[in-house]
């Protein structure tokens, strides 16, 4: 890519709004926009692994908005982190878990920390865009 | 999936498999960051776990 079209393409702030909102409705769909195909189906697998391990780990989804118990509400956001899959996977009856399942806090670990890692995929997504990474 | 180390091995395989995509620009780069970031995962659990064994409470 010539550098004047590369300048102008990082400095298109559409360009990293989108790649940044496709980055959170799905792993690695923000880097397919970029054209980092590889990059992206690597990400996506991975985080994608992470969650439905996760799920079938028996981990809870349950959604806390209120500030009655902060620290339910930071483990709901890291978990919706992932974005479309986790409102999926409660669309399907997954967001209860199970408590007495010897596997369950995994599975909550699992669930959460593949929402954080998106949210650094994110973040890539919008460096990339924005011509911070190659 | 309810082996302990089973897990421990297959969350350190796929979170370092993340940060070596992130960080890392090149193959050779993420292949080298990727081995040393779950090895340091396993490695350092697995002493945690052996160092607190005495206190299970």
């Amino acid at each position: 890519m010539p550098h004047d079209e590369a300048f102008a393409t990082a400095r298109d702030p559409a360009r990293a709004v989108t790649a940044s909102l496709l980055a959170w409705v799905w792993p690695g769909l923000g880097h397919v926009y970029l054209r980092r195909r590889g990059k992206a189906l690597i990400l996506m697998g991975a985080i994608l692994a992470l969650f439905v391990l996760g799920i079938f780990m028996n981990a809870r989804l349950e959604l806390h908005t209120g500030l009655e118990d902060p620290l339910a509400l930071l483990f709901s956001v890291a978990q919706m982190g992932i974005g479309a899959p986790y409102f999926l996977a409660r669309g399907l009856g997954f967001e209860a878990g199970v408590v007495t399942s010897p596997t369950y806090e995994y599975g909550n670990t699992f669930t959460a920390v593949g929402g954080l890692l998106n949210i650094l995929v994110i973040l890539d997504a919008l460096d990339t865009a924005r011509g911070r990474k190659p | 999936m309810h082996s302990h180390l089973v897990i421990l091995v297959v969350f350190s395989a796929l979170v370092a498999t993340v940060f070596a995509m992130l960080l890392r620009d090149t193959t050779r780069q993420r292949l080298s960051f990727g081995v040393l970031a779950f090895a340091a995962f396993v490695v350092s659990t697995l002493v945690i776990g052996w160092l607190t064994n005495p206190f299970p409470r």
